[in-house]
Formats: C-alpha cells, sequence, structure tokens
C-alpha cells in the first residue's frame, strides 16, 4: 500500500520534470501576449488562487521581512515589547545596520559551525545518494519477496522523526545502550557514541542516513522504473557489461529524478534541526551544532535570549541555500540540463 | 478557560460588593477573607519522588481554601526555564506561581515577569528565613519570590561498597583519587560518577582551587584565573586516571542509574536526589546511602548553594490567591513536611526544630554545609553563566580543548554577556 502511493508520487515527480525538459526545448518562450490571454481565459482561477497567495504572504512573507528586520536590530530578551498581566513594556531595542552580520561573519563562532555544517550536509548527501541508488536498484529486480523488502526499508520514513531518533538515543547511550551491550557481548571496548566529538558526529550522520534513505529509495526506484526496458536489451544485444549499462543508461536516465532528489535532500539536511537536537543537542561541547541548532539557541535557550543574533544566522542561512540553489541550476544548465 | 476568568472576576466583584468596602480592590478581596478562584502551579520536583509530596501539600491548601482550586502541573525542570519565559512573554498561559530555581529569580524579575511580593501575604514572618536563602530572593531592593528549599552538595556514598574496599569518605582530591582505586581493586566498579553535561556539578571543583565564576562585588570575571585553570585540570585528571566517569549526554539519568545500581561507588549530588536514590536496588536498606561533604581542593573546601523560591506571576489573574498559596507552601508545617518525607532542607529557621527535620539525617548532615555553602552571584545574568561554561566544561572532559583554553573561552564569553565588566 505504502508502496503503491509513494512510487506513484514519484513517478509523477519524474514526470514533471520530464514535462519541463520539453517546454524547454520543445516550445517558443511565452511572450507578454500570451500571459494576458491566460488571465482572460483563467481569471476564475486566479480569483480562487488569490486567497492562498495572501495566506502564504501573511504567514511566511511578514516573518520573512520581520526577521530580516530584526537582524539589523540588537534586539534580545530584556528590550522587544512585552505585555505580562497588566504591564505594558515598550521595545527599547535600536537599529544598528549591519553589525550583526559583520560580528557573525568575522567571528569564529558561525564559520566554524557553517564547516560542520557543509561536512555534515555533504557526507548526508552522499552516502544517503549512495545507499539509496544501490538499494533501488536491488530492488528493482525481480526477486523473492520484493515488497516486503521493499515495506521494511520504507519503514524509518513512516515513523515520526523524533520517534526514531529518540530510539537511537537509547541505543547510543554509553552506559546502558543495546549497540555497547553488543559490542561488550563481542568483547570489544563501549563506544562513546555521544560522549565524544568524532563519534558523535559519526553517530548523527549515521542517524541521518537511516532517516534518509527510504525517500532516496523511493525515489530513485521511480527513476528506475522510468527508464525504458528496450535500451537495456539493446545494450545487452551489443554486448555491454552491467557496469556499462549502469553508467550508461541508468545514471543518465535517472538524471531528471537524482538532480532533483539530491537539490532537496541537501536543502533538507542542511537545515535538519531534529536529528541534531534531540540527539545530541549540539554536543559535546559544541561539536555537532550545526547552523539552524545554533541559532534556535541562540534564540530559545541562552538568557538573554538573543533575537537579533538569532535572526541574522537565520537570514544568513536562507542567503546560503538560495545561493547553492542557484549555482546548482546553473552548473546543471551549463550541463544540458534545463529546468 | 476565557469564561473561567470571567467567572472569577464576577465572583470577585460580586465578593467585593458583598463588604461594601470603600478601599482599592486589593485590599477589598482581601478583607472579604475569603480566597477563590484558580491557582496555577508550576512545580519542579522530580517526578516519581518529590511530586507526591508537593502535590499532596498543594490539595491541604485547597482544605484550607475550599473556593479554591489548585491546578498542580508538573514541569520538567530542564525546561521549566524556558517554558515560563515563553508563556510569560506571549503573556498567555504562564502559571500563577512557579517554583523557581534561585538562579532563575533574578532573571525573570529583571525581565518584568514576577510579581513584587513586599507587603502582600506571601511574606509572613520574614525574619525566620536563613538569611542565604534570602539573598537569591531580592533583586533591585525589591522581594521576588519567596525560599521554598535550600540545597548544597556532597558525596553520596554506597557504604556497602566501602566497606568491601576498606576506605572512608575522601576528605580531598588525592584521598579521592585513592579511594577510588583502592574500590576499583577491590569491586572492579569505578570510583566516581562525575555529570559531564551540567557544570553544576563543576562547581565544587572551582571552589575547591579557590575560583569562582564571577566576583559580583568587584564586578569582575574570575573564571579564567590561575585558580579556574586548576580546577579544569582537577577534573580532568579524575577523568583521564579512570578515577571518575563521565559523559556528555543524559548526565542525570546515567548517573543516577550507575549510582542506583551499584555500578559506581560515589556521586557528587544534593538533597533533591535523596528521595530518587533511595529507590534504587542498592538502597532498599536506607542506610546504606552515606553522605560526606565534598572532597576539597587544593585551596579549600566549597559546595554551592542552591535552591528553589517560589515566585508568583505578573500576570496572575489571582494575585491574592497565589500570594496565599505561596506563604501556605513555604510556611513551617509545610517545609516540616517536606523535610520529613523528602529529606529537603527548610528555609525557616525555626522549621528546623520540628521533629520531621531533627529525625532526618540527610537534612542534619546538610544543615552545617549549606551554612558554610559558597553563595552563587545572585545578578539576572547569573543563570546564563551556566551555558558557556556547561560548553567549555564538556569540551575538557571529552578531550576537545584544554583547560588552559576552556577557562579563557569561557571568561570572554562571559565579559560579552556582562557588559563592563572587567
Amino acid at each position: 500500500m505504502a508502496v503503491h502511493t509513494s512510487q506513484s508520487v514519484v513517478k509523477a515527480a519524474g514526470e514533471n520534470t520530464a514535462r519541463g525538459r520539453s517546454r524547454g526545448t520543445g516550445t517558443p518562450p511565452p511572450t507578454p501576449g500570451r500571459l494576458r490571454r491566460a488571465l482572460s481565459v483563467h481569471w476564475y482561477a486566479w480569483a480562487m488562487v488569490a486567497p492562498v497567495v495572501v495566506v502564504i504572504g501573511v504567514i511566511i512573507g511578514y516573518p520573512l521581512v520581520r526577521g530580516i528586520y530584526l537582524s539589523l536590530t540588537d534586539a534580545d530578551e530584556r528590550n522587544v515589547a512585552r505585555s505580562i498581566g497588566v504591564n505594558e513594556i515598550p521595545a527599547t531595542y535600536e537599529f544598528i545596520g549591519a553589525d550583526n552580520y559583520v560580528d557573525a561573519l568575522t567571528g569564529s563562532q558561525f564559520l566554524g559551525t557553517l564547516g560542520w555544517t557543509l561536512v555534515w550536509t555533504v557526507s548526508c548527501v552522499s552516502i544517503t545518494f549512495a545507499l539509496g541508488m544501490a538499494l533501488a536498484n536491488i530492488l528493482n529486480r525481480r526477486i523473492a519477496g520484493r515488497s516486503a523488502y521493499r515495506m521494511a526499508l520504507i519503514l524509518p520514513w513512516a515513523i515520526p522523526g523524533f520517534v526514531s531518533v529518540f530510539a537511537w538515543r537509547f541505543l547510543y547511550n554509553e552506559e546502558r545502550g543495546l549497540l555497547n551491550k553488543i559490542l561488550g557481548g563481542a568483547g570489544f571496548d563501549a563506544v562513546p557514541w555521544l560522549n565524544d566529538p568524532t563519534w558523535a558526529k559519526f553517530a548523527v550522520i549515521a542517524v541521518n542516513v537511516w532517516l534518509g534513505v527510504p525517500f532516496m529509495m523511493v525515489a530513485l526506484l521511480g527513476g528506475l522504473q522510468s527508464i525504458p526496458s528496450e535500451q537495456y536489451e539493446a545494450a545487452e544485444m551489443d554486448g555491454a557489461t552491467a557496469w556499462q549499462r549502469f553508467r550508461h543508461i541508468t545514471l543518465p536516465g535517472l538524471r531528471p529524478v537524482s538532480t532533483t532528489v539530491i537539490l532537496l535532500s541537501t536543502i533538507w539536511t542542511f537545515n535538519m534541526f531534529p536529528v541534531i537536537f534531540l540527539l545530541t543537542r549540539g554536543g559535546p561541547g559544541e561539536a555537532t551544532q550545526i547552523l539552524v541548532t545554533q541559532a534556535y539557541k541562540f534564540s530559545f535557550e541562552i538568557s538573554p535570549r538573543d533575537y537579533a543574533q538569532s535572526s541574522t544566522w537565520g537570514v544568513l542561512i536562507l542567503v546560503l541555500l538560495m545561493v547553492f540553489a542557484v549555482v546548482y541550476r546553473r552548473v546543471l544548465r551549463s550541463q544540458g540540463d534545463n529546468w | 478557560m476565557r469564561r473561567g476568568i470571567t467567572a472569577t472576576a464576577l465572583v470577585a466583584a460580586l465578593a467585593l460588593a458583598a463588604t461594601a468596602c470603600g478601599s482599592d480592590d486589593e485590599t477589598g478581596s482581601k478583607s472579604s477573607g475569603e480566597l477563590s478562584g484558580t491557582v496555577t502551579w508550576w512545580d519542579t520536583s522530580s517526578v516519581g519522588s518529590e511530586d507526591k509530596v508537593f502535590k499532596k501539600l498543594a490539595e491541604g491548601f485547597e482544605k484550607k481554601h475550599p473556593k479554591v482550586d489548585v491546578k498542580y502541573v508538573n514541569v520538567p525542570f530542564g525546561e521549566a526555564q524556558n517554558k515560563f519565559k515563553n508563556a510569560a512573554q506571549a503573556g498567555d498561559g504562564a502559571p500563577d506561581v512557579i517554583r523557581s530555581e534561585v538562579a532563575w529569580t533574578p532573571d525573570f524579575a529583571n525581565l518584568g515577569y514576577l510579581a513584587p511580593l513586599d507587603g502582600t501575604a506571601a511574606l509572613k514572618n520574614q525574619d525566620d528565613f536563613l538569611k542565604q536563602a534570602v539573598a537569591s530572593t531580592k533583586y533591585e531592593d525589591k522581594t521576588y519570590a519567596v525560599p521554598q528549599v535550600i540545597d548544597s552538595m556532597g558525596i553520596f556514598y554506597n557504604k556497602k561498597m566501602f566497606e568491601e574496599a576498606g576506605v572512608e569518605a575522601p576528605a580531598d582530591l588525592a584521598d579521592l583519587k585513592t579511594v577510588a582505586k583502592k574500590i576499583k581493586d577491590k569491586t572492579g566498579k569505578t570510583g566516581l560518577y562525575l555529570r559531564g553535561d551540567d557544570p553544576y556539578y563543576f562547581l565544587s571543583f572551582l571552589y575547591g582551587e579557590g575560583g569562582d565564576m564571577v566576583d559580583a562585588g568587584s564586578k569582575s570575571v574570575t573564571i579564567d584565573k590561575p585558580e579556574g585553570v586548576k580546577a579544569f585540570k582537577a577534573v580532568k585528571e579524575l577523568v583521564d586516571d579512570g578515577t571518575a566517569k563521565t559523559d556528555a549526554s543524559d548526565g542525570w539519568e546515567n548517573m543516577m542509574q550507575a549510582f542506583k545500581n551499584g555500578d559506581v561507588a560515589m556521586m557528587i549530588n544534593g538533597p533533591w536526589a535523596v528521595a530518587d536514590t533511595l529507590t534504587g536496588s542498592e538502597f532498599t536498606d536506607k542506610d546504606n546511602l552515606g553522605v560526606a561533604p565534598v572532597p576539597a581542593g587544593s585551596a579549600a573546601q566549597g559546595a554551592p548553594q542552591g535552591g528553589h523560591n517560589l515566585a508568583v506571576y505578573a500576570g496572575s489573574k489571582n494575585l491574592d490567591a497565589s500570594y496565599a498559596f505561596v506563604e501556605y507552601m513555604t510556611s513551617v508545617d509545610s517545609q516540616a513536611t517536606a523535610a520529613g518525607e523528602l529529606n529537603l532542607l527548610p528555609t525557616r529557621t525555626s522549621a528546623y526544630a520540628k521533629k520531621e527535620a531533627v529525625d532526618s539525617e540527610i537534612v542534619g548532615f546538610f544543615k552545617p554545609v549549606v551554612e558554610t555553602a559558597v553563595e552563587r552571584p545572585w545578578i539576572p545574568e547569573g543563570g546564563s553563566l551556566f551555558e558557556p561554561l556547561r560548553i567549555e566544561y564538556t569540551k575538557v572532559l571529552t578531550g576537545q580543548t584544554t583547560p588552559e583554553k576552556a577557562a579563557k573561552a569561557t571568561g570572554d564569553s562571559y565579559r560579552k554577556l556582562l557588559k563592563d565588566w572587567k
């Protein structure tokens, strides 16, 4: 059941990208006249969409503008407006320009955290992609109990993230966790999973990979199924080896799907708050703190809460991701992909 | 919720009209003599032991004032500060009364979240309170909380394991090392569990070397002085030579389990941990739990003074009932009950004369410890000093930084936090 629905979603996504391709190469660029015609024909649709646009503007646009504004001030818990019972305390924070950005970009904290965030994102995405690709290829063959395997591999995706993370936390517990019990039984020393900076980094990446593989696998499986089997047959007739078939048919055939999932997964992993926060809270020390968890910490965990610095980091995260998305698209386009 | 408030207001208005008292609201409802409405209380005591006793106490208040409904909510200690701040700032969902850790009180007061209590029913027989306990409740010459319990820290040890190893409670760090070694040799267990994720458990080592986080008197940061570096070195040595086990996550849980199950012989802890400790399999015989002063460092022997206050939210819709509730919960009888059932230390001098307190060995042990405990700086930033220290403390224990660098980094963060301090 779950397998079926997930597959159809991915297939739809695959078709979308395929359509995008043909739109770019096949049809002429849209002219203003066409747009006006579309408006006059589809005014009803536009009217129906308008409320959504307004709501999105209010719930995304306003906080965004407000966040950018706060990042240019020295707002913290003590000087923002608040009402306590009958007391109304007015805001006394001031506009300080780009000072917060200068502090963030010249200090070691932001750059240090950014460094680990990049390592975390790149390793998570590449490992998840490799594993997802391997599993998708295995499950794309006709093997006995294929749907049972697919079910089992989807499971991490079906469990709410925080439940899995807490389960992992129990497994990782140095004194009483199952992992160390098993290692102990085999005669190994206990591993300080969450108490040693290097192991903690390994631990958070492992959990995130575990959580991310099902999505990759399902997406790539959908992609694999959209590759016409005639291509493989033809290649086999020509005497291509399995590796050659993978290299020259599977990989190019998966391109529309894989570029999309890599982009998505990079953005998600970059901002993967729950895994880090619930597993290590950024610790030990600050070893696993990524940009979002640190921004959260400024805004909710320290006292007085530093709203200005938190929003500065938030804006910087947004800018980084936007730059990444644009560059990524450029690179793809230069390689012949149009989307 | 809103209807409840309206009803409360209506009842209050009626009461006011009935007494036909010409004075202002506050004295009006007071003179009516009957308190009514709902008092929501956020308790932060540990679930399974302390919460039961406090809940029962709160129900006693309802019996005394039948028209008051006490809504008892247990909020985990680790979350309470944040939760209260969120609610108080939003102006919605904050409790009427909160059990505030001593360091939180000046912070909350400074942010305007607490109601001043001077001259209200909350403060009765003020002179009876221990002087150290009162210190944390004052902010800018006003009183913002009433002390509920006071505490300090000591070494909790497993008497059976000590006998087996033939050792006595250690007096200083050198002693601690030899004791731990003997325990390891005789029983195969680790000597001490040292929480690595909470710098509060580092304070006695810091004081032991003659250091402190800051000096509020001269407005200077002291953590990065040589004493601070020595303290970081001391804890690192304990972990490196195997005297102590440590951790960077789930510290409380791991420490309690290890001690309760007899995996370690000692832990540094306070009276708040007694009730929980006694539920452990090693302590079915209560007498197996020994308590001793924290080990002395090279300069002194010092444990931090801690405790909890009860504070009233400035936005409470039911201030009078809240004041009365705070008074009741901090009364001599309530404190004696907590001392008798939970071994918690009263903040009122006269409560120590009560039979319950006299009978408790733990209270008897900690009373003099509290009297000599090191007071923390009662400044709004007092609670904020821990986060930078936590990061560096954990880094030292997990080998990510050196004691020197850790002391310097903590000091730098403090100077950023405390503007204009040396």
